[in-house]
């Protein structure tokens, strides 16, 4: 029998994980008072990834091999979407190239956002993919740049035979403005965080979890995962006091090794319980941001042979260190370096064009020959089978999740790059195919001819006149052990 | 197999300008330098010619577009120009329509230019740009030399050459352009360089580093080409005749075919030299061709392109090179005027520079370069493009019986 509530989860963290020391060490003349933050690391995004690529990312790592015409929504979740006036969603629906006929949301306005979607999907009747994911930008010297990580995280609701199952929920709307952003501004205005503790999470968050407690019937203590998405560990320590929480229940924050992811935070950490719920088990999961949303689930039997496309334990385990401040400052923006000439090749992207080439651009679609069965990127006319001239026998053929080997490879120090060299080369995908691009994070030792590489969406390159931003498939090195 | 243009047309004038960074000049004055040379040389006044090619890689930064830059500069008498641009092999593309033109008897004598004035873009290097709406949306944009930089690490592995031997190998290349380019007065590097200077500079790709590329220059090169009747009728006694040109173009094969080309070659180079040889009637390339001119943009290039000539064998041109096969006083000198490297390398006049070389050594007119052993059938090879997607163009001049 059919039942609906989480089908999948998936997540995705960036590789280079910024030392907070180094952070500190740069801005203490500036601001001692961070000194206590000044510990462990946390995940930066490089920079060709914003909240769409990196919600994509998310998303692949949920979907693993489920076909992909099942699903029939997806809401990107984000207080950082690239696009305020073009679906973001859209442009995910078309990298993970879902059906034409899907709905799609962008979600945002606060923290909540993704719990507020997650609810939303779970009233429905469709498969949707609900993504939280969002890369935010601080004031050098702030709380902000320690705290905050950026990531995404995925998970897949619906029909089926779910790991979860949701029991009840609960949403509040109060207009507590612990911080703000206004429209077209690029850093957030904190209130003091002692106010925020008192008046916010310890009333309004502690006090939904409380009444969604009530309205399900179950002791809070009862619960065996509970989600608080709140970076201070202290704040979480004095909610779960409050309700009397069990202390082996809260899931981490992964505050020590990734930061605040911001609106992915909730799934992030979702993704965690389901990890490690066994049937029968309750996870709280909330949201809190102008109110708070509160989810509780209640684990399946199926949960016990789930096994996600990606491990979370071993997307955590890949971070690389990195102590390159000055690196992350300039990826986000922060602060301005000599670009040379090169640098200003005119990155306009043309709609037509686009939107003619979006299976191949966005979606990495190929082709194959339906009489030889020879594969090539990007599709065309004419077969490039050197032995058949065959046209109009190409049907298309999805080359993203296809495990790709080097041919040939340079590290190019001439180009302009924001992250130099550029790695780039020549790769032959398992089961045919070719493709031209940029190797993304990755070393000089990490490359050699026959390596085998997986795909991943990224940013090509910003169009700084016009403010577009232009995407396509990138190459990263395949962890060991990874499938 | 076609017949072929074999000894049906001749060379009556070259020119070539000096290549360098000629800050005071721009594009016409290039070219007017390398015409008069050109017409001084063949003796002829400018109401003869019939109809002109101009070659020119990048217009955006140098002549615009059309013809008309070239009628304009030489004020031709309203004769018909054609434009052409065929990545780093226009020049080569450019001689092809003027010695096609008289081959077929449309023209007479026809003239052909290739020009470039790169040093107006504010940095060294090619200027970067657009290859189309398409490409621009999945392609990369690399720079030349990383485009080209990436031959070295699948032929290495193909043939079991360790990284020391092939970086040692690219630097020979190298090291042997400057000598011969220092005894170039028209060259833009004419600077004598050691191996452990090649081998010790920064990396631009890698494993290229900075004297393993070649710069850009500014300059331009002509031909005026005829028929051998005449030819002799204005007092050329032995022409230097057009043997064969060839060009191959990629039709994304070694782009888009997975498990097909192994990125250790130029697939182009192969096709367009057997086409060539057999246009000449040479049978054995190592016995056979005297001189060479090739594409050395970048020292792997070079290395690689010995043997898709098919004069050295494959896997093998690293230890032909190190045994200074190529070397001006080597069996086949390749780069006796110092090359793309030292020369220079104005995009739209290096193939015709190549032949100017060629032309020159044929007459026993290259001074103090010039080969001792009267060489009678020389080679350009110039190359378009990257080496996973380009154009191939292979030019054979000779003398009379050659």
């Amino acid at each position: 029998m059919s039942e609906t509530g989480i089908l999948s989860y998936g997540v995705y963290l960036p590789r280079r994980r910024l030392q907070r020391n180094v952070v500190f060490a740069a801005n203490r003349w500036f601001a001692p008072g961070l000194g206590p933050l000044a510990k462990g690391e946390r995940a930066i995004a490089s920079w060709d990834e914003d909240a769409i690529t990196m919600g994509v990312e998310a998303a692949r790592a949920c979907l693993g091999d489920l076909n992909r015409a099942d699903v029939d929504g997806v809401t990107l979740a984000s207080v950082t979407l690239p696009f305020a006036d073009r679906l973001n969603a859209g442009v995910v629906k078309e990298a993970l190239n879902l059906l034409d006929e899907v709905a799609a949301s962008d979600v945002g306005g606060s923290m909540r956002a993704a719990t507020t979607a997650l609810c939303s999907a779970l009233e429905r009747s469709r498969t949707c993919l609900c993504i939280g994911s969002d890369l935010r930008k601080s004031r050098p010297a702030s709380e902000g740049e320690l705290l905050q990580g950026d990531g995404a995280a995925a998970v897949l609701v619906g029909t089926g035979t779910p790991i979860a199952k949701l029991i009840a929920s609960r949403s509040v709307t109060i207009d507590f403005v612990d911080h703000f952003r206004a429209t077209g501004e690029e850093f957030d205005y904190n209130w003091e965080s002692r106010w925020v503790r008192d008046e916010g999470h310890l009333k309004i968050l502690a006090g939904a979890v409380t009444s969604l407690a009530e309205k399900a019937g179950i002791a809070a203590n009862a619960i065996e995962h509970v989600v608080l998405p709140v970076a201070s560990a202290g704040t979480v320590k004095a909610i779960a006091g409050k309700l009397d929480l069990n202390g082996e229940a809260l899931i981490d924050g992964l505050g020590a090794t990734v930061g605040d992811i911001g609106a992915g935070q909730p799934l992030l950490m979702l993704a965690q319980a389901l990890e490690r719920a066994k049937p029968g088990e309750r996870i709280l999961v909330s949201g809190f941001g102008q109110g708070a949303d509160v989810l509780l689930f209640e684990a399946t039997e199926a949960i016990a042979d789930f096994r996600p496309y990606r491990r979370l334990s071993n997307i955590i385990g890949e971070g690389v260190a990195d102590e390159n401040y000055h690196r992350f400052l300039f990826h986000r923006g922060l602060i301005d370096l000599e670009r040379g000439i090169r640098a200003e090749l005119d990155q306009k992207q043309p709609g037509t064009t686009l939107y003619r080439k979006r299976t191949a651009v966005l979606g990495l679609m190929g082709s194959r020959c339906k009489k030889t069965g020879t594969v090539q990127f990007p599709k065309s006319k004419v077969s490039v089978d050197p032995n058949s001239r065959a046209m109009g026998t190409q049907e298309d053929y999805p080359l993203a999740d296809r495990t790709a080997r080097i041919v040939s490879y340079t590290a190019d120090a001439l180009g302009y790059s924001p992250d130099p060299p550029t790695f780039y080369g020549t790769l032959d995908f398992d089961g045919g195919g070719r493709l031209v691009t940029e190797f993304a994070d990755v070393t000089a030792d990490e490359i050699e001819i026959g390596r085998p590489m997986r795909m991943v969406f990224r940013i090509k390159a910003p169009d700084e006149q016009r403010h577009f931003t232009k995407y396509f498939w990138k190459a990263v090195p395949i962890a060991e052990g990874e499938a | 197999m076609p017949r072929g243009i074999k000894d049906k047309v001749a060379i009556v004038g070259m020119g070539c300008a000096r290549f360098g960074e000629r800050w005071e000049d721009d594009a016409e004055s290039l070219m007017v330098e390398a015409f008069d040379e050109a017409l001084g040389d063949a003796g002829i006044d400018v109401s003869r010619v019939d109809a002109a090619w101009l070659g020119v890689g990048f217009e955006a930064q140098s002549t615009g577009p059309s013809g008309i830059p070239l009628a304009s500069a030489l004020r031709l008498p309203n004769v018909g120009v054609s434009k052409v641009e065929n990545y780093c092999a226009t020049g080569t593309d450019s001689f092809r329509g003027a010695v096609y033109a008289v081959a077929s008897g449309a023209a007479d004598i026809a003239l052909a230019m290739g020009v470039e004035k790169l040093k107006d873009t504010g940095y060294g290097g090619l200027p970067v740009r657009s290859r189309g709406l398409n490409f621009d949306m999945y392609g990369v944009t690399g720079s030349a030399p990383g485009n080209f930089a990436q031959i070295a690490a699948p032929y290495r592995t193909k043939h079991g050459v360790s990284r020391g031997d092939l970086k040692r190998a690219m630097a020979h290349v190298s090291v042997k352009s400057h000598a011969n380019g220092a005894r170039n007065p028209k060259a833009h590097l004419r600077k004598v360089i050691d191996i452990e200077t090649v081998l010790d500079a920064p990396i631009i790709a890698e494993p290229l580093g900075l004297f393993d590329c070649c710069g850009v220059s500014d300059g331009a090169a002509c031909a005026i080409v005829t028929t051998p009747e005449i030819a002799r009728q204005l007092g050329k006694t032995d022409p230097v005749l057009v043997k064969a040109i060839q060009l191959a173009t990629s039709n994304g094969w070694e782009l888009q075919h997975g498990g097909g080309w192994d990125g250790t070659y130029f697939h182009t180079t192969r096709i367009a030299a057997s086409k060539a040889y057999a246009e000449a009637g040479v049978t054995d390339p190592r016995k056979q061709i005297d001189l060479m001119e090739v594409h050395d943009c970048f020292s792997i290039t070079e290395l690689v392109t010995m043997e898709d000539l098919f004069i050295s064998k494959e896997g093998e041109a690293w230890k032909d090179i190190l045994d200074g096969f190529y070397d001006a006083d080597g069996s086949i000198p390749c780069q006796i005027d110092g090359g793309l490297k030292c020369f220079g390398h104005p995009i739209g006049a290096s193939g015709l520079r190549m032949i100017y070389e060629n032309y020159l050594q044929l007459q026993g007119k290259a001074g103090e370069r010039q080969r001792a052993d009267g060489p009678k059938l020389a080679l350009s090879h110039n190359l378009g493009g990257a080496p996973i997607q380009n154009v191939s163009a292979i030019t054979i001049v000779g003398l009379q019986g050659a």
